[in-house]
């Protein structure tokens, strides 16, 4: 019997999902070794019955911790896609607002109506396998991951930089060119392809293991930046990390 | 006496959350009305004190699937704010994407979404094993529109290089030309795509309704002046407001909106229905082929107007590409801009229609203020107005029809409903 995945997606933009759907080449192949059992995106099919839940999206409502808490007793493996679900990504920025006058600057007075809680990452309401960091997912670490889940080789995070991995695409550092950037704390993974475009590293795949964030604050503030700009810098995908306490 | 409740919980193959809630007894429809239980996202708030640069990625992130739409939208609004004309070369390479992102939605829309309920299966899955042929078709017409964009901008699912006034690495003359080839290697899969949906028979339904949409000199999808098909037009976008006009439903985290009139559409369809003599002379042919009257008002047409657009953006993508290799490409810095207090609106038709971003920034350029729009949001007062006109007249169906019909409306919109910048799930008791 082919093993079971099903899709789940709560706050997020649903891209990572729609990653899963943009391997074009491999979906038949993919679709040969496993039964897809739910996947709003894309079929009418909702089973609770599988083996491996890929979860998307960060968890803000009360009706989404109770659902996550239900997708965890009934599958074997849980995985948390994207950065909404592995470190609250963009959704987080929600939470430097207080949540009465984040309801009521998009609602008004129909704010008190809306059930809405501080962005918290998938791991804060229930244990995960592993996290498939981006924003969005690498095609092919879903591809990878997905091979290792059904061969039973354990999964491992990559434990380099984005910076190591931009070195080997051989970009000029962005350093270089005036700009700054966050590649040398940010867990790789990625390809670097955001500085290949010519953006800088804006940290969505979290902070690597060993990051020297203190170091990273000194290099931006010796490359002229404001207190108020690194932590926009850092808040932009990782603002559930307790900045005044890991910055001195 | 008749009792019938219809509860379709999360309409499936709708990219997000939507419910369906028909009450309908003693003969007279009582209660009707498209639940939205989205979580709300809350983007406007999230868009303060951050710098003007940074909002077109940010709220590339609204939605996945439209990510170039609002890329594109919230750029327009920057460059709006900060008083920038990019270059013509810029404004070129942005249509291209976004007939890259037409080809990609519209094709992952008809063909997954829509296809399954005319050949009656229940979704793409079984759709793979009985029509393996069609199925990898779409898949590569798909890979089409998201490898342009991986050529050209790093990727489909929130564009990496597309920046304020320009980009931060200009595609090269080789970059074009693997897209041109890509582009010509597909005409065929077009053209069958075409014939395909030719054969399918749309329901009937009608019901006339106010469409609200950009129009110009060209089929309006980058740029144009925001028009109502009851006559109004605005010379400025940043009036928008003058006919647009939000309001928060309890049954919805999607703000309903209204137009000159209390219900309108936008899309693919209104697009048509606004501007079909602007459309590429292959994608009239096409118009001719479906024998579409205009204006049409049968939403469920909105799935062959896709078709229509998916052409239109396949001919028109490889005219501009053509055109810019013929002129090369300059390698101009994009960095040269000024940064200073105002207010920018920016009105681009998406694939679900127009979208619009609205920011105000202070003097250094910190948003304090941000509004979006989106196209799902715009259509919903009009789906619950058809639903509203639909049930009495299928009434002679069973549940399961009727179900069906309606699923099947609510689909033709398209409604990206995971894009809506607010949304939530809301109990009144």
């Amino acid at each position: 019997m082919k093993p079971k995945l099903a899709m789940f997606s709560f706050t997020s933009c649903e891209g990572c999902q729609l990653q899963i759907l943009n391997l074009e080449k491999e979906l038949l192949e993919i679709l040969n070794a496993v039964e897809i059992v739910n996947f709003r995106e894309a079929i009418d099919q909702k089973s609770q019955d599988y083996d491996v839940a890929f979860v998307e999206g960060s968890i803000t409502t009360q009706k989404e911790i109770e659902e996550v808490k239900d997708i965890r007793q009934k599958a074997k493996a849980v995985v948390a896609i994207g950065s909404c679900a592995c470190i609250g990504g963009i959704n987080a920025m929600k939470n430097f607002f207080p949540i009465d006058f984040v309801k009521k600057q998009v609602y008004g007075e129909m704010g008190k109506y809306f059930d809405t809680l501080p962005v918290q990452k998938v791991s804060d309401v229930i244990p995960v396998e592993y996290e498939m960091h981006g924003c969005p997912i690498s095609k092919k670490e879903f591809l990878s991951v997905t091979k290792n889940l059904l061969l039973g080789v354990p999964l491992k995070q990559p434990h380099y930089s984005v910076c190591t991995e931009c070195k080997m695409a051989g970009n000029v550092c962005l350093y270089d060119k005036g700009e700054t950037c966050l590649g040398a704390i940010t867990r790789g993974g990625c390809e670097a392809v955001c500085p290949t475009f010519g953006d800088s590293c804006h940290g969505c795949r979290g902070l690597g293991e060993e990051a020297n964030i203190q170091g990273m604050v000194e290099v931006l503030r010796a490359n002229g930046l404001t207190e108020a700009e690194i932590k926009n810098k850092f808040s932009y995908f990782n603002g559930l990390m307790n900045f005044s306490e890991v910055t001195k | 006496m008749k009792k019938l409740d219809i509860n379709v919980h999360h309409i499936t193959r709708v990219e997000g959350h939507g419910n369906v809630v028909v009450n309908y007894e003693k003969g007279v429809v009582e209660d009707f009305r498209l639940e939205i239980v989205e979580s709300p996202r809350f983007f406007e708030v999230m868009l303060r004190g951050r710098h003007i640069t940074e909002a077109p990625q940010i709220t590339s992130r609204i939605c996945g699937i439209c990510a170039v739409g609002h890329t594109t939208t919230s750029l327009r609004a920057s460059e709006n704010a900060l008083g920038i004309t990019p270059s013509e070369q810029t404004q070129e390479i942005r249509k291209i994407i976004l007939d890259a992102e037409f080809i990609q939605s519209h094709v992952l829309h008809v063909y997954f979404l829509v296809l399954p309920d005319f050949l009656n299966v229940g979704s793409v899955l079984p759709l793979a094993e009985t029509h393996p042929e069609e199925v990898k078709r779409a898949l590569r017409l798909k890979k089409l529109g998201n490898d342009l964009c991986e050529v050209l901008v790093g990727r489909h699912v929130h564009p990496i290089s597309m920046a304020v006034n320009g980009f931060t690495k200009i595609p090269s003359v080789k970059d074009f030309q693997v897209v041109l080839k890509m582009l010509k290697d597909s005409e065929e899969d077009i053209k069958k795509m075409i014939d395909l949906f030719g054969t399918l028979q749309m329901p009937d339904f009608w019901q006339e309704t106010e469409n609200i949409g950009l129009t110009n000199c060209e089929f309006a999808l980058y740029d144009g002046k925001i028009t109502s098909s009851l006559g109004k037009k605005l010379e400025k976008t940043s009036d928008y407001l003058d006919l647009i006009h939000e309001r928060v439903v309890s049954h919805s985290s999607a703000k309903h909106v209204k137009g000159e009139g209390e219900t309108y559409s936008v899309g693919a369809l209104a697009r048509l229905n606004l501007s079909a003599e602007k459309l590429h002379e292959k994608a009239k042919e096409v118009l001719k082929k479906y024998k579409l009257s205009l204006p049409n008002f049968n939403p469920y047409n909105n799935n062959l107007a896709q078709v229509v657009e998916t052409v239109h953006c396949f001919y028109d993508s490889i005219e501009r590409i053509e055109n810019i290799l013929k002129k090369g490409i300059r390698q101009e810095n994009h960095l040269g801009y000024k940064i200073k207090a105002g207010r920018g609106v920016g009105a681009v038709e998406v694939p679900r229609g127009i979208l619009f971003h609205d920011y105000e920034i202070d003097k250094n350029g910190i948003i304090v203020k941000a509004n979006c729009i989106i196209p799902t949001g715009q259509n919903l007062a009009n789906i619950e107005k058809n639903m509203k006109k639909l049930v009495p007249e299928i009434l002679g169906k069973s549940k399961e029809e009727i179900t069906h019909d309606l699923e099947m409306l609510v689909r033709s919109y398209d409604p990206c409903i995971s894009c809506s910048a607010h949304f939530l799930d809301v109990e009144f008791k």
